[in-house]
């Protein structure tokens, strides 16, 4: 494929055989042999570290024993019993900072148990058997609104429905998932997210409507009115700019766009890729994108973010995984200018950074990568639409997130809110789930009061 | 560097690990390749009168523990299945070959005056050093009044052993079975036979394994199992007991001992040398791995006499039968603590839940409200189980703190039978 100075974006630029192996699982699932043998290693311990480590507090050496007797069924149970996404959370949990950052092994030996991979062992078989492990209560007749289909959203409504509650969760994009489904590296979750969903659905008393936004097409004081209880379970729609301008220059997107659009492309020989590649910002976001771009094809890309690797939101593993796949890491040096060519992006002007009294500066020295395509990855956030109505806020917001209590209840009677849109501790799938896990109680806790006053 | 060589009731050989008659020891290709090797004897494969036996297929059921293939190891695998000439001229070839090694023949006839005396002088005719009894062998020829079925009537072992001691100038070892409630009874009665040693102990009865797809014990021979014969290192504290056992009987003491049960290591030899054995015969850890075992055997066994000063087998042979006691004569006084060290603690937590669990409470779990976990002297009785589960190497390990006084049971007011001071 011929070079051109500028615009080089074209599809097709690695074979078919070559992109098969570039988006194949990333980390195979381990067979029943080295299952057993890294099941052997847990040394089952005494209220153990692991747990306290997993937001979702997955017995994890209950589950690891079961592995160890064959007893995939009881395995999966303990794990999807405390995390409904457990398959999706053993393929893209950063274990290295949370379970496996706790294993006692790491202390004589550096090197912890698979949990995450022995996890995706046990989930795998449910999956493959399509085994039915959970079932619901008796009808309470209570109906519920779930907004948002991510694992929030849907984490809440699989323990609603276990209670007995019908759910009628509401989705603004054509699929569920949320970001399990649009905003992970496709190599990570291969075949996965819809598979999932599906047999979180299988349940029974959950009804998905696709396409529909919060504030476009429900209303939230409908939603209230309507249902005993709502959830918002949203994610953060809005992409962080960069501030410059010509951001809507050619050649300049959103790195979330670039994942959901390879995550949804059915042939990945047609997605057109750049040649040479800036990618903006130091979290997984960041990291999937610049990785993923590669393994697309491009020739260079440099990953670029104004502080040091400490300082970066993704893991030491997501970092190094990064930099072992090609990707050139610049690190103290924020983007000043798109340049431009022809109407047309050229390359970034970027400026060295450095701490200065705690606080980062510009150096006053300068540098230019060129670029065929700028991927913008610093950050979203809450967008308010749907969260206020007639020019009013319904709920309150704090830190640009909804302000919720210890029981995820917002300031609006009857509406509880969990997963990326309330913050908090740390932006994970599996802190999503946890959310969504504790709300569904608080929620159930709160109609059953709500019914011993109405009986008396 | 130690000097090895042993000499076990006149059988020399240059060093004391033999392999036990079993499947290694079947025939020629075999132990000429266990000599190659560096083994310092065999005893064959249980011989018998002809016809031969017949095997069935499907011989081996295994214990698998923790992802440790073969702890334990059963076979209902018979004696010898080749014609009696065979084996005496693979026997006789082999020992003119190799005669340096160890040539042990192991047989098993029927119990009778005639059958022995058939058989013995054309052992002794193939130039092999002695001949084992197999009194043990406890599934198939048992059914047969053969195996254990003799190992386990005393009266039969003595009445074998003094034919085998009349018809053959060769030294006799007798096999005994442990699937007997006193193991001091068989070899009493061996030695009342006049048998120059014992050897011991021969496979324990077992099913290993129920396959509950087929509800079959294993292994499964058409949909059929059948007990069989257990041993590898799951047995091998039982060995241990019962070589202890006779080496300290007084009506047994110095009988020669050849120990067999669960060795695969320089150091399982050393602890049954240290009870008394003259040798050691191994199998399962030689099926386990093959031949080449016994190299590590010989250097480890040899490195740890030279760090000991010992320089021959017979410097520490039976240094341990003196320790072997009653409980009665345990020291009551002792007292030792567990001690946790801190730094080597990964924080597990196993110690704490054992105790708690399943003792007497004597470790706590927090201090300051974080993780933490610490003897509690008062209430620890000095059992070792934290010490047994802590998965790290000396992280427990128990102190001494009693005055040093002595009193045992026999003296003990608490004992209705009490010794009169």
């Amino acid at each position: 494929m011929a070079r051109k100075e500028t615009g080089d974006i074209a599809a097709g630029r690695l074979d078919a055989a070559a992109l098969a192996r570039n988006f194949a699982d990333v980390a195979p699932p381990l067979d029943r042999q080295r299952a057993l043998i890294e099941a052997s290693r847990c040394h089952f311990c005494y209220d153990a570290p692991c747990i306290q480590a997993c937001p979702t507090a997955i017995d994890i050496p209950g589950f690891i024993r079961a592995i160890s007797t064959d007893n995939l069924k009881g395995a999966a149970t303990k794990i999807l019993d405390a995390n409904i996404f457990g398959g999706q959370c053993a393929r893209v949990c950063p274990t290295e900072i949370l379970c496996e950052g706790e294993c006692v092994r790491n202390d004589p030996e550096d090197k912890p148990v698979e949990i995450g991979a022995l996890q995706r062992y046990a989930t795998d078989w449910v999956f493959e058997q399509d085994a039915r492990l959970f079932s619901r209560a008796e009808s309470t007749g209570r109906r519920i609104a779930v907004v948002g289909a991510g694992p929030a959203g849907l984490a809440c409504a699989h323990a609603l429905a276990r209670l007995g509650h019908e759910v009628a969760v509401f989705e603004a994009k054509a699929k569920s998932g949320g970001l399990n489904e649009y905003g992970i590296a496709a190599y990570k979750v291969v075949d996965f997210s819809q598979r999932e969903v599906e047999w979180l659905l299988s349940i029974g008393g959950i009804t998905v409507h696709h396409g529909k936004a919060l504030g476009r097409d429900v209303l939230l004081s409908q939603l209230r009115r309507e249902y005993d209880a709502v959830f918002l379970g949203l994610g953060l729609a809005a992409v962080n700019a960069l501030g410059l301008e010509d951001e809507a220059l050619p050649g300049v997107r959103n790195a979330v766009d670039f994942i959901a659009e390879l995550r949804q492309a059915s042939n990945k020989a047609e997605l057109a890729v750049g040649r040479r590649i800036v990618v903006i910002g130091g979290g997984n976001t960041a990291i999937d994108a610049a990785v993923q771009s590669k393994r697309l094809g491009a020739e260079r890309v440099t990953l670029v973010y104004r502080r040091g690797a400490e300082a970066m939101s993704a893991t030491d593993h997501e970092q190094a995984f990064a930099q072992s796949e090609g990707v050139h890491v610049i690190h103290y040096a924020q983007p000043i200018e798109l340049l431009e060519r022809s109407g047309v992006l050229s390359g970034v002007r970027f400026e060295h950074t450095r701490i200065e009294g705690g606080k980062l500066v510009g150096c006053g020295e300068y540098f230019e990568v060129d670029a065929d395509v700028v991927l913008k990855a610093i950050g979203q956030q809450l967008s308010n639409d749907g969260l206020s109505e007639a020019g009013v806020d319904l709920v309150r917001i704090g830190k640009g997130r909804i302000t919720v209590d210890a029981n995820f209840a917002t300031s609006l009677a009857g509406v509880f809110a969990g997963g990326d849109c309330v913050g908090g501790k740390t932006d994970l799938t599996v802190q999503s789930v946890a959310d969504g896990k504790q709300a569904a109680a608080a929620i159930h806790a709160y109609l059953n009061a709500d019914r011993e006053v109405q009986h008396g | 560097m130690a000097d090895l060589r042993t000499n076990f009731v006149g059988i020399r050989s240059p060093n004391p690990f033999w392999l036990a008659s079993a499947p290694p020891t079947d025939k020629a290709y075999n132990v000429i390749r266990a000599f190659e090797a560096g083994w310092g004897g065999v005893v064959w494969k249980t011989l018998g009168l002809d016809p031969p036996v017949v095997n069935v297929s499907s011989r081996y059921g295994a214990v698998q523990w923790n992802g440790q293939r073969m702890a334990g190891l059963n076979n209902i695998e018979l004696i010898s299945d080749r014609p009696l000439k065979t084996n005496l001229d693979e026997i006789r070839q082999v020992k003119r070959d190799w005669p340096d090694r160890a040539m042990v023949v192991s047989l098993m006839v029927p119990c009778d005056e005639a059958s022995w005396k058939y058989i013995l002088p054309m052992v002794e005719d193939t130039g092999a050093d002695a001949v084992e009894l197999n009194f043990g062998c406890p599934h198939g020829m048992s059914e047969r009044g053969m195996g254990s079925a003799v190992g386990q009537v005393p009266e039969y072992i003595e009445m074998v052993a003094a034919w085998v001691k009349q018809y053959s100038k060769l030294p006799c070892i007798v096999k005994l079975t442990p699937n007997i409630t006193d193991i001091r009874w068989p070899a009493r009665a061996a030695k009342k036979g006049g048998t120059d040693a014992v050897s011991l102990i021969n496979t324990i009865n077992s099913i290993t394994t129920v396959d509950l797809d087929l509800m079959a014990p294993t292994p499964t021979v058409d949909g059929k199992g059948t007990h069989g014969g257990y041993c590898g290192p799951a047995v091998r504290p039982i060995a241990l007991n019962m070589v202890a056992e006779i080496a300290r009987d007084p009506q047994t003491a110095g009988l020669p001992i050849s120990a067999i049960g669960g060795i695969g290591t320089w150091r399982d030899a050393a602890e049954f040398i240290a009870l008394g054995a003259g040798t050691v015969q191994v199998c399962t850890a030689a099926m386990h791995y093959g031949f080449r075992i016994v190299d590590d055997m010989i250097s480890g066994l040899s490195n740890w006499m030279d760090s000991k000063g010992y320089k021959t087998i017979e410097d520490f042979r039976g240094r341990a039968i003196r320790n072997v006691t009653d409980w009665k004569f345990l020291n009551l006084q002792y007292d030792i603590k567990a001690r946790i060290n801190q730094d080597l603690c990964i924080q597990c937590g196993l110690c704490h839940i054992a105790c708690e669990d399943t003792s007497h409470q004597a470790i706590t779990r927090e201090k300051d409200g974080r993780r933490h976990f610490e003897v509690v002297d008062a209430d620890c009785v000095g059992c070792n189980l934290c010490m047994h589960v802590c998965p790290v190497d000396d992280c427990i390990t128990m102190e001494r703190v009693d005055d040093g006084s002595f009193q045992n049971w026999t003296t003990h007011p608490n004992n209705p039978m009490r010794e009169k001071a």
